[in-house]
């Protein structure tokens, strides 16, 4: 392994150079079947279940276009400001892998789908404009398991290879460059691809699962002299499948291009690897000039030529932009700017309307979202909706708590209980035994002992001091470990004393 | 009744048909002949004795209980080796493939076994179908029953071989640049391409997939039409198959060998006939032409300019699409795997590497490196891209020579059938054969050829192309069998009649 | 148009995955350079205005509706690999691009 690279801190880089960012995003779609032949695309079946001669490559076997993905393709280039081909074709790019059955890749190449649109994201109430050079259909890989010593490619002594996922339908969607974020660079490669996100989620095109790799990200990075009018050169970080991740390598990236190009170094041009465990990105293999993927037109497919009419009525089916989306729903919930802003800062638009609908008040689905689960999801270093609860689990915790079978802090168990894996809600207040104590006469008997334990307070209640009655549903609180509904309990004082 | 190999396809339906036979007897017949002749001819690959038999035997079931599912219902065929066959080895021809056996069906396949053709076993070809000879093929070339020491065409050689020999009544050949057509012209057979997208590719192992098609090789015209019904038609499996009905083919048979040919417009192409053309081929040409004129038709010149340049396109178009569908051939996932010697530990490229350099001939990676060098960056547009517009342009020669004539006519190859091992080492030589087929390939058009007569300097089998607009492919039938019912009666009897009786090995030699 | 050289033959077959012996190379090269030779004359053929011919029927929009085929069994699929493993294709080690 090679020592790690010197970095320059963000700031000095920031004052020497500009980033300039370009971002692929691969998006596999939902489709039922796989791009090219009839095959399920479900996650999670056994190896090789999911194949046929088509997706694997066989001698003699044909694809054929999934109409469902051409339709999906052309909602996300319309969701995107594109245009959209009246005429494009699938192009082989060859190259030799073995994950890959064919030995090329069916894919698309000067003729995209879709191309020349742009959407807007937004960092700390900032509007930047991202233009999208093209998204175009292509087709997944097979995976291959590496058996050997490291348990990495390298040194592994042979490889088995699993071709269910060869075929998906993808996406590829291409940023044009990115200039002028400056020190917004890594917040707004994140919000970028957020963004991305909630798109193709509102499109219901994709299941965008970074953590089940259908949403894949590729960062291009060059950094400018702030005295120069030309690009640097750029290295491309492959698979960075997380939005935390986003951000850490752009940043990463600036950090240590910095520090090569002010010791006199060149950046290499080359493919980087991005390491979520340790942050940090390594050199992979070099882009050669000797790269030829050979590119023609797929003799076997014919032209997609969508007509107006066809994409008028796909053009029908779009949702609401997420920006429109975003102004009617802070009308809706009455939310404040800062409020609406640090719910889609943190990545908790869709989940507090998800919980909303579900039945929660729109301040319930924030205070939940956005203070004991974004604390949880930032302890475990995943995204919000990562975590492991749903927006119904919260929209039912909420109820529950209404209903007084548990309080708050009753409720932050039940959601640990959830985060677990222990089930839903409901099962997890009964496996855990959560529920406020309902039951009169063990409470009043709790009361009773606190007041014979308290006899100096129970006097100043008697005595009309009505706000010490705090201390004695503290000890009530105590006794019940904390499963009782303190309203209750104070109730239940007063009228002992009253 | 003559002895049933001798049969056309036509006549042993009709015996089946009339309870005379049995699809038993008929396969078994054929069996037996291929045990006779096939050590010199060398037309199969691989024989499904069993197989063929089990589907005889349910053919005869059928017929005896009503169920018959069609015309050909138990009348056996053969089938080339690039089509896959579920169950059966499909090699290819190549060494790469040797013993795989596919866990599919072609179309064409499924549809012979929907229409009850018990299938005799797969033809041998040129490796991947590159060749005019089948002398390319990796398991040992297939023999001319005409004359043993020369070429049988290529690369449906296979094919053609056991039609004229008798081992099949008809077989299944694939065309990509004259594969069906110039084998049936050097053997005495017929062999018809039929519309690019006429015929289901799914299954067919691609050479050149803008340029194949698969169509029936058989000893008459009225088979032909018989056959291609049965595995013509749309396919949702291959998107570039047509979505319309197959013309009436049997029926234009039928109807053409009446001989009537009134108002028929011949139109022979000008730049397909003359200088290059072996003189016993080309009078047997002006012969059948001037019996088409003797039926009624009306004969034309028309000009092609742009045929000059079909054999250059065609040899960029090819092996460009070719080096892409055989870069799947890498030893991961079926076929051959073959470890370099003197790695200890190779990887994954390396076992690539030399797999590839051990499971292809000479040929196909001639093909190979001439495709992946048309298509690299650089040469994409003067190589690749350039013959893209020169098929724009022979679809436009096409166009308008349509315009002056129903059909065009041209010999079907430029010479008959040359001794084995003449023009292996000269490409280029090679190549030529194909001169007067390759365009209806480039432009998709569909073309036929069928047995002239033996030209004098040799006696052997010269051919006559029929080429006709896309989608008209039952003028070929219409035209063919006119001109089949004309030569029928100068000659007296089949061309094959006069061929020499080819040596039968006793059956206890055989295996 | 260049001819073909021999080295540039060796870079083609390096870029098919083909190993060549030297002998190959020797024999090759020159077949090669006389079959491009042949065909060397289509670079003057077809003026700029003539669009390219991919297919030679025009079809567009040909597309599949997004139902489910019956796969390959496990077995089926796995039948004519040269090895296998736990289900998988068994391949030598992969040298690449993804660690």
């Amino acid at each position: 392994m090679t020592t790690a690279p010197a970095l320059m801190s963000f700031d000095e880089a920031l004052e020497r150079f500009d980033p300039v960012m370009g971002l692929e995003v691969h998006v596999e779609l939902n489709t039922v079947t796989k791009m090219f032949c009839g095959c399920p695309t479900e996650f999670g079946a056994a190896p090789n279940t999911q194949v046929c001669p088509t997706c694997l490559g066989l001698p003699g076997a044909m694809p054929v276009v999934n109409g469902k993905a051409v339709e999906s393709a052309i909602r996300i280039g319309l969701a995107l400001n594109c245009n959209i081909a009246t005429w494009c074709r699938f192009a082989r790019k060859n190259y030799f892998y073995p994950d890959m059955p064919k030995n090329f890749q069916t894919s698309q190449y000067d003729e995209p789908i879709a191309y020349d649109g742009w959407t807007e994201v937004e960092v700390d109430g900032e509007t930047f404009r991202v233009e999208i050079e093209r998204a175009h259909m292509e087709e997944d890989t097979g995976k291959s398991l590496h058996v050997g010593t490291s348990g990495r490619i390298h040194g592994a002594d042979y490889s088995l290879v699993d071709y269910n996922r060869a075929g998906i339908p993808l996406i590829e969607i291409v940023t044009k460059p990115i200039v002028g974020t400056r020190e917004k660079a890594p917040q707004v490669a994140r919000a970028y691809v957020a963004h991305l996100r909630e798109l193709l989620l509102s499109l219901g095109v994709s299941d965008v699962r970074m953590e089940q790799g259908s949403l894949r990200c590729d960062v291009n990075l060059s950094l400018k002299r702030r005295d120069d009018e030309r690009f640097g050169t750029r290295t491309e970080t492959k698979n960075v499948n997380s939005l935390r991740s986003v951000e850490r390598a752009v940043r990463y990236e600036i950090g240590r291009q910095a520090a090569r190009l002010s010791d006199g170094d060149s950046v290499v041009q080359e493919t980087r690897h991005w390491h979520e465990d340790t942050g940090v990105t390594t050199s992979g293999r070099e882009k050669s000039d000797a790269e030829d993927y050979r590119y023609f037109p797929e003799p076997d497919l014919v032209p997609v030529a969508p007509d107006d009419a066809w994409v008028e009525e796909l053009r029908g089916t779009l949702p609401e932009p997420p920006r429109e989306h975003r102004a009617r729903l802070q009308k809706e919930w009455g939310f404040s700017d800062l409020e609406m802003r640090d719910t889609v800062g943190a990545g908790a638009l869709n989940l507090v309307e998800e919980t909303v609908a579900a039945g929660a008040t729109p301040a319930a689905a924030r205070k939940w979202w956005l203070s004991d689960l974004a604390r949880r999801a930032n302890e475990r270093g995943v995204d919000l909706s990562d975590l492991g609860v749903s927006p119904t689990d919260v929209a039912r915790v909420q109820e529950l708590v209404d209903e007084g079978k548990i309080n708050d802090k009753l409720a932050r168990q039940v959601f640990d209980g959830v985060i677990a894996g222990e089930g839903t809600p409901d099962e997890v207040v009964a496996s855990r035994g959560l529920a406020v104590v309902s039951d009169e006469g063990a409470l009043s008997d709790a009361v009773d002992r606190a007041i014979d334990a308290n006899p100096d307070v129970a006097e100043k209640i008697r005595a009309g001091k009505v706000a010490a009655a705090g201390a004695l549903i503290g000890a009530v609180m105590k006794e019940m470990r904390g499963q009782a509904d303190a309203g209750r309990v104070r109730e239940l004082i007063l009228e002992k004393l009253g | 009744m003559s002895h049933p190999i001798r049969r056309t396809a036509a006549e042993l339906a009709d015996a089946l048909a009339a309870g005379e036979t049995t699809s038993v007897e008929l396969t078994e017949a054929h069996l037996a002949r291929i045990d006779a002749v096939d050590v010199e001819v060398h037309a199969f690959l691989h024989v499904d004795r069993a197989g063929a038999l089990e589907q005889a035997r349910e053919s005869d079931e059928r017929r005896a209980a009503g169920r018959s599912v069609g015309p050909l219902d138990g009348v056996p065929v053969a089938v080339k080796d690039v089509l896959t066959t579920k169950g059966l080895p499909t090699t290819c021809g190549s060494r790469i493939l040797e013993n795989w056996v596919p866990p599919y069906d072609a179309t064409v396949v499924t549809r012979l076994r929907q229409a009850g053709l018990p299938i005799l076993g797969k033809t041998n070809m040129d490796e991947f179908a590159m060749g005019s000879s089948t002398e390319h093929s990796a398991y040992g070339p297939t023999r001319n029953p005409w004359d043993l020491d020369r070429i049988p065409g290529g690369s449906g050689g296979g094919s053609a071989a056991a039609v004229a020999a008798f081992e099949a009544p008809f077989a299944i050949g694939t065309d990509t640049g004259g594969s069906i057509r110039q084998p049936g012209a050097v053997t005495g057979t017929v062999g018809v391409k039929p519309t690019y997208g006429g015929v289901s590719r799914y299954g067919l192992v691609a050479l050149a997939n803008s340029l194949d098609q698969a169509g029936p090789v058989t000893r008459t015209i009225l088979d032909a039409a018989l056959l291609h019904e049965v595995i013509g038609g749309h396919d949702p499996l291959d998107s570039t198959s047509i979505d319309q009905p197959v013309p009436p083919l049997v029926e234009a048979a039928r109807q053409g060998a009446a001989g009537d040919m009134k108002g028929l417009r011949v139109g022979v192409v000008k730049e397909l006939t003359g200088e290059g053309y072996q003189p016993g081929v080309q009078a047997r040409f002006d012969e059948a032409v001037q019996l088409l004129v003797d039926a009624g038709a009306a004969v034309v010149e028309v000009s092609c300019p742009h045929f000059v340049h079909a054999l250059a396109a065609y040899y960029l178009i090819l092996p460009s699409e070719a080096s892409s569908n055989l870069a799947k051939f890498d030893a991961m996932r079926y076929g051959l795997r073959v470890y370099p010697e003197g790695i200890a530990d190779p990887n994954a490229e390396e076992v690539m590497r030399a797999t590839r350099d051990a499971g292809f001939g000479d040929e196909v990676k001639r093909r190979i490196i001439l495709g992946t060098y048309a298509l690299s960056s650089g040469y994409y547009d003067a190589y690749y891209g350039q013959a893209q517009k020169v098929r724009t342009l022979i679809s436009r020669d096409f166009a308008a020579a349509f315009e002056a004539a129903d059909v065009l006519v041209s010999p079907t190859a430029p010479t008959t059938a040359f001794k084995l091992g003449e023009k292996l080492d000269d490409p280029v030589a090679m190549y030529l054969n194909d001169i007067a087929t390759i365009p209806a390939n480039l432009a998709g058009v569909p073309g036929l050829s069928l047995p002239s007569g033996l030209a004098e300097e040799d006696g052997l089998p010269a051919g006559f192309q029929i080429l006709a607009p896309a989608m008209a492919d039952d003028r070929l039938y219409r035209v063919g069998a006119a001109l089949e019912a004309a030569l029928l009666d100068r000659w007296g009897g089949p061309l094959l009649d006069s061929a020499p009786a080819l040596a039968e090995t006793p059956k206890e030699a055989v295996r | 148009m260049p001819d073909i050289t021999r080295d540039e033959v060796a870079h083609l077959a390096d870029l098919a995955r083909i190993d060549l012996s030297d002998a190959e190379l020797d024999h090759l090269a020159p077949q090669l350079a006389v079959i491009l030779d042949s065909i060397r004359s289509i670079s003057e053929v077809a003026a700029e205005d003539i669009p390219p011919t991919s297919h030679p029927m025009p079809l567009t929009n040909v597309f599949r509706e997004d139902l489910p085929r019956p796969c390959l069994t496990a077995e089926e699929a796995l039948s004519g690999a040269p090895q296998v493993e736990e289900q998988r294709f068994a391949v030598p080690r992969i040298l690449g691009e993804d660690a």
